[in-house]
């Protein structure tokens, strides 16, 4: 068994090796813009420091999202193709879950349900709602954070507030509870071996439309703007 | 040689061994692109992710290899539509990571002059070679396809291919424009308007020699329609395509024999999109013959964007030693054609 996890959806770049018994490499960057020149040194890296081939991998498992779509499809393509180069099983992992995960075993929450948030550009943010065992109860989604704001205020019982760069970014509005504020491909490869998060096909998790530029015109989204 | 190419809407994947083609897998975005009337670049990306595994996989059964059999990858890094370009890269490197072998970002203008050498043989070098699709219109000259090519002229606003899926908006006809203007034209009179030529005149010709402009053509092509439609005549839809069909094609072969003569070159390489243009060809060849230039055009399925090219260029790349790129290769949207391997 030994397991490469990754994940591109964030600012971060962040990539692991576990064996079923503990986590044998791990490396971290946040570098916004440059994923697809970080992810395959990365992984090269981590596979090297860890002492193993790729083609040794037996599973593999990536972050999809939901993230910015240009940065969060090299960590799919990679996954992808290196499923394909060494027969790997293949998993998806909602990256937001991901983040739920450091703040439930850190205790982040004192066991009171939260969210978490990342930026989804566009004054936008991408959220999950977590119960206090860190057990995603909503979304994910993607909405204006006052949207987020009122939903808040309307749920019933006490929460320990937005995790996140999402709560960061907009802790003028949103009850911002501080970090992690980026995955831990580490945190990605336990949560998986542990069985505690869902495993989802290696499919993006874009949330929005592809935004359409027609010849002589504004840049439009489609009114409803977001997949059903 | 395996070669990924994604720098626009098509996901190609190509297998070569030296010249030999073993397989070119293409699949194509278009029709989702065809209600906007051309590329949408954040579709076309979505697509590359979904087709690039399955079409690996198509082009190892074409080819009969096994995909271990690859002994180096290559894949487009520039220039194109940069998040599209961006999953062929990852796919590339991861590919080149998994097996351990060695990894080539190459020039996309570059590799349509190199396909050529899977249909006709080892490149004529020094050539001249005009490229011309939905994204570039070039004249390259060739000295060395592996690390010496110049730009001598390009497009200043649209490219030749853009020309025709814009008139061909305006005229009712369906995207991708090229092939449907090239079947009006056929019963039209080439003869019948007389369009304007693009940097032709004498004081362009000084500051843009071997460039062109195709942007005023359209206009000129929307303006004569309109007026046409105003009157309340009707527009001679296949004369119109037959005059615009024929203002590209006389300025693209005009200059590509002037700048094969300007400096010496007796090879013209035709690549790109719109070299299928039935036009296009049978004039290039009058006028390089006149001229005393021979003319190589691959077959259409191998002048637009495909990952044999990629390949071909890649098999060139290793055959005379040149040094593969790093791991940490970047997508480089405007990718200069000095650049052939990044």
């Amino acid at each position: 068994m030994l397991l490469l996890a990754l994940d591109t959806a964030t600012p971060a770049v962040t990539a692991a090796v576990h064996d079923a018994t503990s986590v044998l490499c791990t490396s971290s960057t946040v570098d916004a813009r440059r994923h697809g020149e970080r992810v395959a040194p990365m992984v090269q890296q981590v596979l090297a420091q860890a002492g193993v081939g790729a083609r040794d991998l037996t599973d593999i498992a990536v972050g999809v999202g939901p993230g910015p779509f240009t940065g969060l499809r090299v960590g799919l393509m990679t996954a992808r193709t290196l499923a394909l180069v060494t027969g790997a099983r293949l998993v998806g992992v909602c990256t937001l879950d991901v983040l739920a995960r450091a703040v439930a075993t850190q205790g982040a929450n004192a066991d009171a349900p939260f969210l978490v948030a990342c930026d989804a550009r566009r004054k936008e943010v991408y959220w999950a709602g977590y119960d206090g065992e860190g057990r995603r109860v909503d979304g994910p989604a993607v909405d204006r954070p006052v949207a987020l704001a009122a939903r808040l205020d309307a749920a019933p019982g006490p929460s320990a507030g937005v995790f996140g760069r999402g709560g960061q970014l907009y802790a003028d509005v949103l009850p911002a509870a501080g970090g992690p504020l980026d995955p831990d491909a580490a945190v990605l490869a336990g949560a998986v071996l542990s069985d505690a998060v869902p495993l989802l096909a290696a499919e993006p998790l874009y949330l929005r439309r592809p935004d359409v530029t027609m010849p002589g015109q504004q840049q439009a989204q489609p009114p409803d703007g977001r997949l059903p | 040689m395996l070669g990924i190419e994604t720098s626009c809407d098509e996901t190609g994947v190509g297998l070569v061994r030296g010249n030999t083609l073993l397989a070119d897998a293409v699949a194509s975005s278009v029709d989702e692109h065809a209600r906007f009337g051309g590329v949408v670049p954040e579709v076309a990306s979505r697509a590359h992710l979904e087709a690039m595994v399955p079409t690996v996989e198509r082009a190892c059964v074409e080819a009969g290899v096994r995909l271990d059999d690859v002994d180096a990858v290559a894949v487009t890094s520039g220039p194109g539509l940069v998040g599209a370009l961006l999953v062929g890269v990852a796919a590339a490197k991861a590919l080149a990571l998994g097996f351990g072998r060695p990894l080539y970002g190459v020039n996309h203008l570059v590799a349509h002059v190199a396909v050529d050498q899977l249909e006709h043989g080892p490149l004529p070098e020094p050539c001249l070679a005009l490229l011309v699709s939905g994204g570039h219109s070039s004249l390259l000259l060739v000295d060395d396809v592996t690390k010496d090519v110049q730009s001598l002229g390009a497009t200043i606003d649209d490219a030749a291919g853009e020309a025709f899926d814009k008139v061909a908006r305006l005229l009712g006809l369906p995207f991708p424009g090229g092939p449907h203007i090239d079947a009006a034209a056929r019963d039209g009179d080439p003869a019948s308007i007389a369009f304007p030529r693009g940097l032709t005149s004498g004081r362009d010709m000084q500051q843009h020699r071997f460039d062109f402009s195709f942007s005023g053509l359209k206009t000129a092509v929307a303006r004569w329609v309109d007026a046409r439609a105003r009157s309340g005549e009707p527009v001679p839809l296949a004369d119109v395509a037959a005059a615009f069909q024929e203002a590209v094609c006389d300025v693209l072969t005009r200059k590509a024999v002037a700048a094969c003569q300007a400096h010496g070159i007796e090879h013209l390489l035709i690549g790109g999109g719109v070299a299928a243009n039935s036009r296009l060809r049978t004039l290039v060849v009058e006028r390089a013959a006149a001229a005393g230039v021979a003319v190589r055009v691959p077959r259409p399925s191998l002048c637009t964007d495909n990952g044999a090219m990629v390949a071909a260029l890649g098999a060139q790349l290793v055959e005379r030693g040149r040094a593969p790129s790093a791991l940490d290769l970047p997508a480089d949207s405007a990718m200069p054609v000095t650049a052939v391997v990044a």
